[in-house]
């Protein structure tokens, strides 16, 4: 195996990022030791996310995680396009976690996206990077639009570039006279030809190209095709491993029981009982949890509720969910917004003696992930080496954590990257507790450790999206169109980056005012755009009512002609059959949201039953994300998206009392089943020029607003506060 | 007392104390980790198992209750000459699962389904069908179903 100069590709790419940002980002080292770790005998290295193997076979090394987006299939589709690989004979692995597979190109998207920074990188996108860099991958919705158009074709491009070279070279022809396809050089003149995996060790020698130029869509054969994902078929015959299935000679199995309340410490704990319980091994207590050793998990579950520790409540006993709103309530009306944002001046429009002023509140609670696979992570510590097992967003913050958790140096730690059963934002490392709690009790044992928290544990202590609540408050002039626009939202993070105001109007507030709990809010599937979602579009709904207007009319009047959110919306209402009259009963609800670079819009069909049960008919739904990479797997992800949303929406919600979660397993924390799923979500795709979007998270914010929209249409009651399971009852028309 | 059992066609005797649920006697006893830990309490399905051809969440259920049982996993479904139960082929060609977590138990849920009912009705798919998904790929599980069953999709 041979390594050259063929590391300042991404070199480029590291550069106009570490230029904006000041981070300097993977040297032709790092590079060269990742390769090291990914090439074999007979394997040619182009970049590190690329090899060619002597037998044809093409392997993509993803940087970034697929948690069941389907990015690596995605991400497969875009080099192979641009190398003109033969699509049967293309693998994809999971990167593993070291620095020179570092992900610079998502870095350098978000910059590019935020443009004309200067050399001083706002707080606020530096935390929206890191938010949106380990999810959606797909869907964080990174993984497609920046890896995979910066990093992938460019990769894919440049290793065909100098394939095409060594061609020309072998064949004695000009480039100019030789074709790919399939993984196979052919120059038609004379009749001869070559197989990639013949030339390719000789070709990663040269010297890879700095702007390889890339297709255009009409040239696209794998770009824009439902190509089937290569994961599927171990998802189906149980051969997938997860990280809650490693299993290691001489393996101990741990469950844990964490403080109640967060930031809780554990004051004592009788060990006997536990220990006393057959198959127990080891009882080990951490600042603010216990957990139990066993041969296998459920002696350690068993071991563990034999237990009664005593936890501090770390002055929190006074939390409560119904006052956490009051108190939110308390700081806006006292006026001092942490943030603010807009245009114009609100004040005159509302103090205009003809306008007609409209006021709402709303509010959402904590909403908790839900993964189907509970953390799980295993961790072996011998002669100073942490091995680590586990399924996360980003491997090398893994490594960091665990590393400073075991007071080791990263350089002594390794990680093996697995696959996820679902993250959905909940596995970014920082809001990870068990990584340090992982390696430190992997510190204090002899045996490979995996560590499994059941699903209580997983349900109360979660990193939450926020309960947030928020008043706005808009003018309406005599010519039946909105003047003046205030949102006052209450949260702790600022979401001023994430939400556009897509509606044209001539002043608009937006105030921030901060406030914290001693929850770890932590991003949900579309971050802040699902609350912002629900906020704006239950609201413009209100306007549209109150103006007298049909809301499909009151929004279109109020987007740019001839934009693309005007586009969206046409289409939505004339897919849904928007001017159609609905069945007896039933009532549609209108939303559409931007978030991610993408547009999305959607019509919910909902009816209330006489008990009071909220039923959803229909969703339709249309998509402006630019291009699509794999029209089946955008539908699934928008599919998806809308689903979670549904049930965000109806039933779920976390509460605290007395500082400690209510909430303990799907029995109170309801995920929505198939049966309430309904029958048709049609998916709609628009081609547009515009730069692409994200697919993981824009499904998500539109269904909420648009289901309580669609419950005012056939109620006329109107639904401010989420979830709307226990309100629904009162609600029946 | 080790408990005698059939699994996958092969018989098995385990060793786990007789109220470890059957889950984690073959995931870790067996090593089968195709049955999912999801809820550890019958609310999610992602442990689901066939006990003697019908379905058991087998989270709750005791080894003690599988003594002389017949017990199917996903990893039992394909036949013996390796080919995917047709059941497995629809999922693929609806290209069903995205995390993929809960698909074992949705597929070990349908399998019943069908063999109880052979072409459920929409309805009957909606009543049988319990397990939790969370990254929502329930449409595509009711379109697998009925391409299983050479249903026309609606
Ligand atoms: S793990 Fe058995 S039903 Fe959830
Ligand atoms: S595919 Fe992820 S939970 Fe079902």
């Amino acid at each position: 195996m041979k390594i050259k100069r063929r590391y300042f590709l991404l070199g480029a790419v590291a550069v106009a990022g570490a230029g904006v940002f000041g981070v300097k980002w993977a040297d032709g080292d790092a590079q060269r030791r990742a390769m090291a770790t990914t090439i074999g005998d007979g394997e040619a290295g182009f970049t590190p996310w690329l090899k060619i193997a002597s037998d044809d076979v093409v392997t993509i090394y993803s940087p970034t995680i697929d948690f069941g987006q389907g990015s690596h299939t995605a991400l497969a589709q875009m080099a192979a396009e641009e190398l003109d690989a033969d699509w049967t004979k293309v693998r994809v692995e999971q990167a593993p976690a070291l620095p020179g597979f570092a992900n610079a190109a998502i870095i350098q998207g978000f910059a590019n996206e935020a443009g004309g920074l200067g050399d001083k990188i706002p707080k606020s996108l530096l935390s929206l990077v890191a938010r949106s860099m380990p999810m959606q991958l797909t869907g964080g919705s990174s993984s497609i639009r920046y890896v995979g158009q910066i990093l992938m074709r460019k990769t894919g491009a440049a290793a065909r570039y100098v394939l095409l070279e060594e061609a020309a070279a072998q064949l004695n022809a000009p480039v100019s006279e030789l074709t790919t396809a399939d993984n196979i050089v052919t120059h038609a003149a004379s009749g001869r030809s070559l197989r990639y995996g013949e030339i390719a060790a000789a070709a990663a020698e040269r010297s890879l190209p700095n702007t390889p130029t890339l297709k255009e869509p009409a040239a696209y054969r794998l770009i824009g095709q439902p190509v089937a994902r290569l994961d599927i078929p171990s998802k189906v015959d149980g051969s997938a491993q997860y990280g809650i299935d490693v299993s290691l000679p001489g393996m101990r199995v741990a469950t844990i029981m964490m403080a109640p309340v967060r930031e809780g410490r554990l004051e004592s704990v009788d060990e006997q009982p536990a220990l006393a319980v057959p198959g127990v091994e080891k009882v080990v207590q951490q600042d603010d949890a216990v957990i139990v050793v066993a041969r296998g998990y459920w002696q350690a579950l068993k071991g563990l509720r034999s237990l009664s520790p005593r936890f501090s409540d770390a002055g929190h006993a006074a939390l409560n969910s119904p006052a956490i709103y009051e108190a939110q309530d308390q700081l806006r009306e006292a006026g001092n917004a942490t943030n603010s944002a807009g245009s114009g001046d609100v004040d005159v429009h509302f103090d205009a003696p003809d306008a007609q002023i409209v006021e709402a509140q709303y509010r959402v609670p904590f909403v908790h992930h839900a993964m189907m696979e509970p953390f799980a992570m295993t961790a072996h510590h011998q002669d100073g080496k942490l091995e680590i097992w586990v399924g996360m967003q980003d491997p090398l913050s893994v490594r960091k954590i665990a590393a400073e958790a075991a007071g080791l140096s990263p350089d002594d730690v390794t990680v093996h990257p697995l696959i996820m059963g679902g993250g959905f934002g909940r596995r970014f490392p920082q809001s990870c507790q068990i990584i340090a709690q992982s390696a430190r009790l992997a510190m204090e044992c002899p045996w490979p450790v995996k560590l499994i928290w059941s699903r209580e544990e997983e349900v109360r202590h979660g990193a939450y999206r926020c309960q947030s609540s928020a008043h706005l408050k808009a003018a309406i002039g005599a010519d039946g169109a909105i003047a003046a626009w205030r949102t006052d939202y209450v949260q702790r993070d600022n979401a001023e980056m994430e939400c556009p105001f897509n509606y044209a109007v001539p002043a608009t507030s937006r105030r921030h005012f901060t406030y914290t709990t001693n929850q770890d809010d932590g991003p949900l599937r579309s971050v802040n755009s699902t609350q912002m979602g629900f906020y704006n579009e239950s609201f413009i709904d209100e306007l549209a009512h109150a103006a007298g207007q049909d809301p499909y009319a009151f929004r279109r009047a109020h987007l740019a002609d001839g934009s693309r959110h005007q586009r969206v919306l046409d289409e939505l209402a004339r897919r849904s059959g928007w001017q159609s009259t609905p069945a007896p009963g039933v009532g549609r609800g209108m939303a559409l949201v931007e978030s991610f670079g993408t547009i999305v819009g959607q019509v919910v069909e909902a009816s209330v039953d006489e008990g009071g049960q909220p039923h959803v008919h229909k969703v339709t739904a249309v998509v402006d994300c630019g291009s699509v990479v794999n029209p089946l797997n955008a539908e699934a992800q928008i599919q998806g998206g809308i689903i979670m949303s549904l049930s965000i929406a109806l039933g779920e919600e976390i509460t605290l009392e007395n500082g400690a979660v209510v909430q303990s397993n799907f029995g109170d924390y309801p995920i929505l089943k198939l049966a309430d799923t309904p029958p048709l979500i049609d998916v709609h795709f628009l081609q547009s020029d515009a730069a692409m979007g994200g697919l993981g998270e824009p499904g998500v914010p539109p269904a909420a607003p648009a289901l309580a929209n669609a419950i005012f249409a056939a109620t006329g009651k109107r639904i401010r506060t989420l979830p709307i399971r226990d309100q629904a009852r009162a609600l029946e028309a | 007392m080790p408990v005698a059992a059939t699994v996958n066609g092969q018989a098995v005797a385990f060793e786990s104390e007789t109220d470890t649920p059957l889950l984690w006697a073959l995931r870790e006893e067996l090593g089968l980790t195709g049955a999912k830990f999801g809820c550890g309490v019958s609310a999610c399905g992602a442990c689901t198992i066939h006990v003697d051809g019908r379905t058991v969440r087998s989270c709750v259920f005791p080894v003690s209750q599988a003594a002389g049982k017949t017990i199917t996993t996903i990893e039992g479904l394909k036949s013996n000459e390796g080919e995917l139960h047709p059941v497995q082929q629809a999922w693929i060609e609806a290209q069903v699962p995205q995390c993929g977590y809960c698909q074992s138990g949705q597929i070990m849920a349908a399998v019943d389904l069908i063999a109880r009912l052979g072409k459920p009705t929409p309805a009957q798919i909606d009543e049988a069908m319990t397990n939790i998904c969370r990254c929502g790929t329930y449409p595509r599980i009711r379109a697998a179903i009925l391409r299983a069953t050479d249903q026309a999709a609606e």
